[in-house]
This record gives structure tokens, sequence and C-alpha cells, in this order.
């Protein structure tokens, strides 16, 4: 894989850059983003919810020349976001139930094209509880269809709006309000997980990626590419939640990039049903570094046996999706 | 409007929820002083000329370098760039080669002939003791405030060790003179071949203040016992002499120089290049206690120069040189072994330091001097004699080109305050940049570009410069490999990060601000800013 | 044009009319054939650029035209039975955001037991869902009620829902008149939402509101229902200049003036009740009735106004509020709070059950007698409710009851246990 722009001072990992041309530049760095979630929202202190919804829906009103509609399924963004009397948004959005945002996507996108309106696009979005869980049938549904949505998921591995309770995306050994580190296998149990990028690409949908909001370019560069392809779209954004994962607000950004860097949440895009790109890690680090800075996780630390599962989760995903690999770099000149 | 009530809002009504209020903390920029600033001796803002080289803006950037060193030229290529052993970047790959970006820069300004203004006439006038380094800077200096300046040098050129001291295969003697040219061009008079014995009857003339700077360079002698003594000379007649040209010293083919500092191994490989086939360095202690640097000896090893390390010369008989093997004792102190044995050589060069010779200003009332000729100074580097100042390899200090630069500058502006009346005051200085302070993940890997090196059979023979410049894109590459420690660099993670908006970005140039309205103090601008230019502060109550 | 024809094929014939931009539903008998009709005239390009949604629920249909007209489209579902208790959610949220979608109830009873014969259990489990609720009493008032309702939803902003008898109206072929596209387009004009989805004008839809405003929220939903009290009646005046004929009446009443005891209805009974009427009548009882044409807004008023003459109401309706007896009835006593008129409970026709005209006009003479139970479930089998109670009591266990009724009157495999 190569270095996507020459060399500069810091590269392409940080939001912007002074050096870099405009167009190279993110989307975030810019005075003119559209701030689709704009200030005076109730999210907890560094969340990194706010952050990735603000990221992609800016890189989505980018790439669609703000012609864009967003349908948000219940959860803390929507929480946080639209308490009466005030609306943190900047774009045309709706809310209508916990389970439903694909198929309320659906129908905005039906209502457009009834309507010949072919320059408006269509984005879901909603929580890991919202769309693993409860919004899945729906999910599901608006896949098979091929419906002209992109939906995002912003995956804070547990129902954090209510009071931070299990999801199917909360880790294996996770404390959460629903699995307290109790008895003998304290935390969430050791189950096979639930990997809605790789059952999206079960659909053969045209495009399904993972991203972070630890990784500001990828991200952006995936929703861009999400919203120049027509038909369902897929993309799962990691959203650390402080509060939730007894983390400090200021690591939200740490532990996004400590995820992908133990490898336990890999970095990919796929085609119509294949994978096209994995993103490798730069520096790989055990999974412990991950870990103890959660207090979720603190009863693992104690626990080689746990320790070592989770650290073959994050060696299963290296192998898996080859996250391990020379990077070549292209220097300048 | 006919929304219906409350379950439909307004986009962006979320401006009257000032959640500010939340905070305990608050973010504030602040600039960190960057290591590599804080190690010059010549006191330059370097991250401040980086950050301007990154952008390809070389003359913005030797305007910025210059308002401190007024030869870059010079400095790119024979500091010892103590700046590089404080960097940050150290820890990641490499240290920024920032004297290679230096003397890019130097040589940029020559080849454009880039220039500056004199500042307006203040009517004050400085006399200048000394054409070196020292002098040089605080003439460039002066001019900048607008004081009229002669230098008064003893010797037939300008450029004091850094002509006489230091080879030119080091120091091609095209980029010293243009330097200082350029320092004449502001309008500074270098008399040569004036030497001042009278500090008084100078002041009569009409100075306002008098800078005194001239060097060490009374060779420091030692006493071998000697039957029937060859050639023995000192390296710095050695090294003027091949400067001047004037007696072109004959040293024959097998020559020792005796020390171990920089100017034992200039001599040395000089000796090399005048035809001495067999050269060796007689060093009484080991190599980690050499006070050379190590690139000065590996070079000088690459050429062909041996090394006797823990060797002392006991005695001479013509071209017999009777050595002693030395041993450390346990506090680390070489003491004789009592074994020996005889060495050839047709010359040896003594390069065991220097001395000043400062009789002339032990004349005045109030003047201290110290063991070796050395003359006390304040802190604003004023001799005891008001209005008589001193600086470089004469005041107690490292003995380095750079620092005596940074006299120079400290002189220049010590000398401006106490002509006004006043006392020149330094700022306050910023806590240092650290690494901890440095957010690595931020920074691509970019190892060091390394400068090209002349051929080792035109190094044997020649004088030609031995270390190339970086070409221009190397040089930019370089400059890119700057952290920017402890100083925003508009790099937008602070403005990007913030999940809720409050970072105001101001533009090109103009950093950014925090909007306290809605800053709700998580911390995520600080803990994510690459290069520790924001920090958390307790929210004032 | 009269056309001899499926109601719900009469019914799909007349949404077409109504130009729908989104249709989105999912299979349920007995509304199926409706959805079925409407997909083939929408891909045939009846429609133009309607677009026709297969979901994969209730809940994704409901969903899918609560995006549709959120986006300023003419939207329609339709369900019936489990199907709308599976989109029960998104029927609250539909009506919470003000969407004037319509959707067609084929009204079918609730499980378990499964069943897909009709009753009203369904519709009246929405009732108080903000949604405005017609019933047809036969297929040409169906299709007639769906034309007012987009109508009706798009003046007030709420959605309707038009419910209609499972297979007694969706699955009968009756004599139907259907109107001209003219007629519909110049009763019907475009929608132009009050509020929709723009990116040009962009807004929040769907903000949370906490106790400080849900109250009056809540009041504004109520006060478009009564609105709709008002304006359904005009709607209904206006239909009938345009197209000839009465639809739409929120209270319709037959031989009422002179009656001592009126039946009240909703649905296509109402047609069984005044046959059963007309025969009393000739036996000289003082009987009449009204068919109520919505059941929200509830038209407490004009309904106290129709009864003002009666001595009894009996109330004849397709569900049972376990444990209290009949909706609809204590609906009408509310019209009727003050006067001391009795209201009589008939529950009848649960679970697809026929309503013979015989039953009823045993019941409506016990009733004039006011000699009768309240509530009477019309026809029950007290045999085997005895026995069924009996065996209870003595097994002391509860069990699959409609199983072992089933089994006590024989239409499933014998009972393995002898009691």
């Amino acid at each position: 894989m190569q270095q996507r722009v020459k060399y500069y001072q810091t590269g392409t990992f940080t939001v912007g850059n002074r050096l870099l041309d405009e167009e190279k530049r993110t989307v975030q760095a810019t005075k003119e983003r559209n701030n689709s979630l704009t200030c005076g929202h109730r999210a907890c202190q560094g969340c990194g919810e706010a952050l990735g919804a603000r990221f992609a829906i800016d890189a989505a009103m980018n790439a669609v020349n703000n012609k864009l509609i967003a349908v948000n399924a219940t959860g803390c963004l929507e929480v946080f976001s639209t308490p009466y009397p005030e609306s943190s948004w900047r774009i045309p959005w709706i809310h209508s139930l916990f389970g439903n945002a694909p198929a309320v996507a659906t129908g905005v996108a039906a209502a457009l094209r009834a309507r010949g309106e072919t320059k408006t696009r269509v984005i879901a979005q909603g929580g890991d509880g919202g769309t693993v869980d409860i919004g899945f049938g729906c999910l599901s549904g608006m896949f098979e269809r091929n419906d002209d949505v992109l939906y995002i998921c912003y995956d804070n591995e547990a129902y954090m709006n209510t009071g931070v309770q299990r999801s199917s995306r909360t880790p294996p050994g996770a404390r959460t309000a629903t699995t307290p580190p109790v008895g003998e296998h304290p935390g969430n149990s050791y189950n096979q997980g639930k990997n809605p990028a790789l059952i999206a690409m079960a659909h053969n949908i045209p495009y399904v990626a993972t991203a972070s909001v630890a990784d500001l370019h990828d991200l952006e560069d995936k929703v861009e590419k999400a919203m120049s392809i027509s038909g369902a779209r897929y993309v799962h954004i990691h959203v650390p939640c402080p509060l939730g994962w007894g983390a400090k607000p200021s690591n939200t950004i740490r532990l996004a990039r400590l995820a992908i860097e133990t490898g336990l949440f890999p970095l990919f895009e796929a085609e119509d049903g294949e994978i096209v790109d994995t993103t490798p890690i730069r520096k790989q680090q055990p999974v412990d570094e991950y870990l103890k800075l959660q207090r979720r996780f603190a009863h693992i630390l104690k626990d080689p046996l746990a320790l070592e599962t989770i650290q073959a989760m994050a060696d299963r995903n290296i192998s898996r999706f080859n996250l391990v690999r020379e990077m070549e770099v292209t220097n300048n000149g | 409007m006919d929304k219906p009530f409350a379950i439909t809002l307004d986009i962006e009504s979320s401006y009257s929820n000032h959640t500010g209020s939340w905070r305990t903390e608050r973010p504030v920029y602040i600039d960190r002083l960057p290591p590599c600033n804080d190690a010059c001796p010549a006191g330059e803002n370097i991250q401040g000329w980086l950050h301007e080289a990154e952008e390809g803006k070389y003359e913005n950037a030797w305007r910025i370098l210059v308002r401190d060193n007024p030869m870059p030229g010079v400095h790119g290529r024979v500091c010892y760039h103590p700046c590089e052993n404080a960097c940050n970047r150290q820890q990641i790959d490499s240290a920024v080669s920032i004297h290679a970006v230096e003397r890019f820069l130097g040589d940029q300004a020559l080849k454009h002939g880039w220039k500056v203004e004199a500042g307006k006439d203040s009517g004050k006038k400085v006399a200048i003791i000394g054409a070196g380094p020292s002098g040089l800077s605080a003439a460039w200096h002066l001019r900048l405030m607008g004081h009229q300046v002669v230098i008064f040098e003893a010797g037939p050129m300008a450029g004091g060790m850094m002509r006489f001291g230091i080879p030119k295969y080091r120091l091609p003697r095209e980029v010293l003179d243009e330097e200082i040219s350029r320092i004449c061009d502001l309008g500074v008079e270098i008399k040569l071949n004036s030497k001042i014995d009278d500090i008084p009857a100078l002041m009569d003339e009409g100075f306002d203040a008098v800078f005194v700077a001239i060097g060490a360079h009374v060779a420091r002698r030692t006493d071998i016992p000697a039957r029937d003594a060859g050639t023995i000379l000192d390296a710095v007649s050695v090294l003027q002499n091949v400067e001047t040209g004037d007696t072109p010293p004959l040293l024959g083919r097998r020559v020792i120089v005796y020390g171990g500092g920089n100017t034992a191994f200039d001599t040395a490989r000089t000796a090399k290049r005048l035809g001495a086939s067999e050269t060796m360095i007689v060093y009484r202690r080991n190599q980690e206690q050499m006070p050379a640097h190590d690139f000065e000896m590996h070079e000088a090893v690459d050429e062909g120069i041996m090394v006797r390390w823990l060797s002392t010369i006991k005695e001479i008989d013509d071209t017999s040189y009777k050595i002693e093997k030395m041993r450390l004792n346990d506090e680390g102190w070489p003491e004789p072994t009592g074994e020996f044995e005889t060495i050839e050589a047709d010359t040896l060069i003594l390069a065991l330091g220097q001395t000043t010779d400062s009789s002339f200003l032990e004349k005045l009332d109030g003047v201290e001097v110290e063991r070796n000729g050395v003359v006390k100074v304040d802190e604003s580097m004023m001799t005891g004699f008001p209005g008589v100042f001193a600086g470089g390899d004469m005041v107690p200090a490292d003995r380095t080109v750079t620092t005596a630069t940074g006299h120079g500058k400290l002189a220049a502006r010590n000398i401006d305050a106490w002509m006004r009346g006043e006392k020149w005051q330094a700022g306050d200085r910023h806590e240092i940049a650290g690494f901890k302070h440095i957010n690595p993940w931020y920074y691509t890997d970019a190892p060091k570009k390394l400068q090209p090196v002349l051929d080792i059979a035109r190094r044997q023979s020649t004088f030609t410069e031995v270390v190339k410049g970086l070409d221009e894109d190397n040089a930019l590459f370089e400059a890119r490999r700057c952290l920017s420690c402890g100083n925003c660099f508009e790099c937008d993670n602070c403005y990007g990060m913030c999940p809720d908006n409050s970072v105001i970005k101001l533009g090109p140039g103009k950093g950014f601000e925090f909007n306290y309205d809605f800053c709700k103090g998580c911390g995520l601008c600080a803990a994510e800013c690459p290069c520790g230019a924001i920090t958390m502060i307790k929210e004032p109550e | 044009m009269l056309k001899q024809i499926e109601g719900s094929k009469a019914v799909a014939e007349a949404i077409a009319l109504c130009r729908p931009e989104v249709i989105s539903a999912y299979p349920i008998t007995p509304q199926t054939h409706i959805v079925e009709d409407l997909s083939q005239i929408v891909k045939k390009g009846a429609l133009g650029n309607c677009q026709y949604i297969n979901v994969e629920s209730e809940f994704a249909a409901m969903s899918c035209v609560i995006g549709a007209s959120a986006t300023g489209a003419r939207a329609y579902t339709a369900t019936s039975s489990q199907g709308l208790l599976f989109m029960a959610e998104a029927v609250y949220n539909a009506s919470g955001m003000g969407l004037p979608i319509v959707m067609t109830l084929g009204n079918r009873a609730i499980g378990a037991p499964i069943n897909i014969w009709n009753d009203h259990s369904d519709s009246m489990s929405m009732a108080n869902s903000g949604w405005i609720q017609l019933h047809a009493e036969t297929n040409q008032e169906a299709v007639d009620l769906h034309i007012i309702a987009f109508r009706l939803a798009e003046q007030l902003s709420v959605p309707v829902m038009v419910c209609m008898d499972g297979f007694i109206l969706t699955h009968a072929y009756e004599r139907v008149d259907i109107p001209t596209q003219e007629q519909v387009d110049n009763f019907l004009p475009k929608f132009e939402p009050v509020q929709m989805l723009d990116p040009d004008e962009p807004l929040t839809m769907g903000a949370m509101v906490g106790p400080e405003a849900f109250t009056e929220v809540r009041y504004l939903s109520h006060h478009k229902q009564l609105q709709a009290l008002e304006v359904i009646p005009q709607l209904a005046s206006e239909f009938e200049k345009q197209f000839g004929r009465k639809s739409g009446a929120m209270v319709d009443p037959y031989h009422t003036i002179d009656a001592d005891t009126v039946v009240v209805s909703l649905g296509s009974i109402n047609g069984t009740i005044k046959d059963t009427i007309d025969i009393l009548r000739e036996d000289r009882c003082s009987i009449g009735s009204v068919k109520l044409g919505a059941f929200r807004p509830f038209p407490l008023a004009e309904l106290r106004e129709a009864l003002s003459g009666a001595r009894r109401v009996i109330v004849v309706e397709k569900d049972v509020a376990l444990g209290l007896g009949g909706i609809v009835a204590s609906n009408v006593r509310m019209a009727l709070r003050g006067t001391s008129t009795p209201v009589y409970t008939i529950i009848a026709g649960l679970g697809g059950r026929p309503i013979p005209s015989k039953s009823l006009d045993k019941a409506f003479r016990q009733a004039m007698d006011d000699d009768i139970e309240d509530p009477l479930f019309l026809d029950l089998n007290h045999e085997v409710i005895d026995r069924e109670l009996a065996r209870m009591k003595e097994q002391r266990r509860s069990g699959p009851v409609a199983e072992n009724i089933l089994r006590e009157i024989g239409l499933v495999g014998h009972s393995p246990r002898k009691v």
C-alpha cells in the first residue's frame, strides 16, 4: 500500500496540513466545512459519536454539494442533538424510531425518486444498538433491495443512551450495566460476535467499509467514495464512548487509534461483496495497551486467560485482514 | 412558520445552549520552547525558520535565521549543532538535519544575493576589536539597530578562527568571504592589520562603546624533554600558514599531532592534504574522553589518519618519539604504565589548546582576567570597565564559532541598551517542549536525508569541501521532518477533532481560537495536538 | 364507471386515482389483494414515477411511508391484524409527526389464536394512536373514503386509516362506481406538505420533547381530531356535490326519528342490522340504527343528537375490551353521558363468526324488553364454555384453551385425555 500523498511534515495523519494541496486536505480542515452537527449539543465531553457524525456527515455533504437528507435512529446521537427546543443539526434531518432508520431512509429515497429529485442523497445513521440489534431487520431489507441509501453505524459498543447495557457489538469480557464483572466469567460473554460489515457484504451491496474517528482521512475517503456510488452502502464507524467505556474524555481518539493498532477494529472496504482493501496497522500494539485505558476492562487485566483470548481475537483479525504488512512510503521527489 | 410545535425544530437552534458552562478545565494555546532553539548557542529560532522552509519559503526562512545569526552558510558547515542533539525527532527516528537545512538556506542567500537593510541611524558609534565570528556577529546586530560600527582586526584577513582555525575542506573560503562581505555591505568598516592596545584612547575617538572579541589563538605549549628536537610546530600556526600561504609549512612525510580536540583532527587532516603519508594523532586519554566530535574523528580515520589513544610523548630525540602508554585509573584519569615504545616522525604538531593574550585589557580599571587570559564579564557581557564588553573565545564559555556568534548578538543587545542608559532584559523562557508533549503518531516515518560526501582519494589530496550540501528536494524534505515542537503549525487537529466545534480557525498564519461558549473542556484537542501547543488549565472561578 | 369488482381491486383502483407517489406494503391477509393490484398498476407504469417498495415487514412498510411522507410524497400503505400490531410503534410515530399517510386496514382478528378472519380488534388496538379511523360499510364507500382520506389527511396533516372488513368487503365482488381521474383530480389537489425534508430549507423533524411541552404536543394532536369532526362533514358534502353520492358521513341514521331503540355499529354489519330492523319494524317494533362512519375522531355530539330520541341504545361491535366489555359501547356511553339511556353491548362476529340476522333479531328483542345480558356475546356456545370452565375448575391448571375448545367441538383431533 502506498502512502497516499507525498511526505509532509506530519504526513497525512493530521486533520489538515498547510503544506498539502487544498483538495488533498480533509473536509474537517476547511473553514468552509458544513458543521452539520454543530455546537450546543448535549453529548458528553469527548464524545466519539458526536465527532464521528460530524466527520461523516460533513464529508458526505461535501461530496454531494450539500444535497443531503439524514434519517437518524433513536439513540445518544438523536437525543443529544435534538432535545426540544434546540436542534444541533444544520441539514434536513428526521428521527422516527429506534429500529426503523433504514426503512425510513428507503422511504425518503423513494420519495425523491418519485419526485424526480436526483441530486439529493440520503443517509441513515444510528448507533450499534439501533443498527446491529433492533434495526437489523430493516437494515437487511434496505440492503437486499439495494435502496439508494448510505447507512452509517456509529459503533460505541453498547446501549449508551439507556445507561450502558450490552449490545451485540459489546466486546467479550466488557463490563456493562447488564454484564457486570462478577461471577465465574465476569463481564460480557465470550460469544461469537456479530460483524455487521461482513453481513452487509453478504448482501453483495456495492460498497461496505469500516472506519474510525482515529483515521479521519480514511473515514472521509470512504464516505466520499460511498457517496459516489448509488445503491445500498454501509459504513461502520468506531466511536469510543468515554462514559460507557470508563475512559478519560481526552482519550477518545487515542482509544480509537489503539483499537486499530491492536487489530481489534480492522479497517477495510468491500465492493460488491468482496474485500478490496484493508488499512494496514502502522505501529502494532498489544491489546492490553488498549484495554488498560478503559475501566470496563479493569477485571480483564487481572485475568491472563481473558487477555490471551482477546489478543487471539486481535491476531485473528490481523491475519484475516492482512493488517500487518510492509508499507511502501512515497517520499518526496 | 407552519411547522408542528416542538417536534419539528429550526436547524442550529442549539446555539442558544452554551455548553461551556459544563467545563472544569479549559484548553489554552501555548508556545513551548522547542528544544533545538533552547540548545542553539546563537539563539536561533530554528523551529521558526524551519516552518518557513517547509513551505519552500526559503527567503523568509533565511530572514528569520539572520535575525539571530548573520552567517548561516558558515554555521551550516561548521556548527557542531547541539540543536540536533536536543531534537525530539531523535526519539522517533533520527534528529532533523538542521545544520544541512541551515547550510542550504545560507547557500541560497548567497546564490540569490539576499540582503538586509541596516537600521535607522542612531547616532551612536561602537568599536569592535577582532573580526572573528563574535565581532562580526556583534557588528551585524549593531548595524541592524542603526549604530555605526568599526571593526579593528589585528590580522591581515577577517574571519578569525573561521578562517585560521577551520580548514577550507570544512569551510570553503568563498562562503566565508561572501558572508563577511554581506556584513560589510550593511555599512561595517573593517580595519585590517589594526592592533588595538589602548582602549580608552579608542573611546576618546568618539566610540560610545567597545566590544572586545579577540579570540584565543595563542597556542598552549608543553614541556617535553628533547635531546635534539626535530621540527615542532603548533597547530594554530600550521593552520594559519596554510590559510595565508605566507610560509607553507614543510611537514615531511610522517607527522604526529599531539592532542585530542577538534583542532588536532583538523590539523592532522590538513597535514594529510599537504602530503604527509603517515599522520598520527597521539592523545593521552581514550576516545570517550576526547573533546573532538565523533564525526571529526570518523572523517579523519576515513581519510587514513591513525589515532593512538592513551599515549603521551615522553621524550624526543630528533625524529624518534618515545611514547608512554597510559591507562585509566579508578577515577577515570589517565596514569602512566611505564610501558614505552618509539615512533619515528618528521614533524610534531602540538594541538594542546589555545589561550588569549588579554594583557591590553588588564590595564583597564576594573577588568578582571583569569587564568589563560580569560576575561570576566557580567551577565550583560560587560567587563569591569564601563562601556567595554567582551565575548567569544576570550570569555568563559564553550569555544565554538556558534557560541562566539551568540555572544556577538548578546553583546550587541546589551551595548545597545547600555548606550541608551538602559539594561537589556531577556524575555521569559517558555517551558521546553519535551518528547512527552509530542503525540508522535501523527508524524509519518521519514528517515533522515544524508549529505553526500567527497570520495576518499580527493579528500586525501585536496582541500575540496568534504561534505556536500543537500539539494532543494532533500533540504525541503529535511525541513519537513521538523516536529514543530511546542509551536502550532496549523495542522488543524484541534479544529477537526473538537466534538463540540469549539475551535475557531482564523485562517492561514493566524492560528486558532477556542470558543469557550461551547467548549466542554474534554481535552481532546490537547491530547491530539501533535506538537504540544495546547495545555489544559483549571477553569478560572 | 360502474364495475362488478372485488372490493380490494376497487380500492386499489381508487388509490391509484389518488396518484400516490410512494407505496410500501407487506403481504398479510386479507389486505393483500389491494397491494397486489397496486403493484400491477405501478409496474404497468400507470402511476408514472410512483415507487412501489416491497419491504420486509409491516414495521418497515409504515417506516418507509413515514420517510416518504416526510419528504413530501403522497404515501400509502395497507395492512391487517398482526401487521398493524407489528407496525404499532411506527403507527404512533406517523401521527405524532403529523404525516398525512393513508393506510387501508383490512380488519381482521388478532391472535393468539391465530385467525385470519374479520373483526375489529386490530383497528381498536390503534384507536388512540392519533390516526383518524374511517369505517366503510360497503365497497363503494371504501372506494370513496380513500379519496376523502387523502384530502382529509393532507388538509389536517394527520394520518388516516380507512377500515374495511376483511373478506366481507375486501374479497367481496360488488357493483362499484369507480370515479374518473378527472373527478378525483378535481376533488384532491396536489399534495403540499406543511413541512418536508428539503436541502434548500433544512429542518429537524422528530425532536425529543420533555415534560415541559409534551402535554401541549398531545393537546394539539387531540385538537386536530376535533378539527376533523368539522372537516369530515364538509368533505363529505363536497364529495356528494362532485361525485353525486353520499359517502363519509360520521353518523348515518336509519329510521331513528321515531325509534325507541337505536342500534349503533361500525362497518359492514350495518347492512345486516338494517335488514334486521326492516323485519322488526314490520313487526311494529320501534327500532332504528346509526352507523358510525368514523371511530376516531368519535362524533360525540353528532351521535348524542342522533340518539336523543332513543329510550335505549344497542351497540353491536366486532371487538371486545377483555375485562371490560364493549369498546364502541363505552364510547357511545360517553356520547350519552348525563342521560339515563341504557346502552347494551352485543359482541358479535369475533374472528369471522357469522352474524346471522336471526341472532340479531333475537338479541334486539331481548334488549327492547330490557332483558339482555351486558355484554352479550352473540351466539356464544354456552355448552362448550360451561364444559371448559368445569374442566378447568377440576384440573386447576390453565392450558391451551383454544385448542381444548376446538377438541370439544370436534374440529381438531380427539383429546388425548378423556375427561
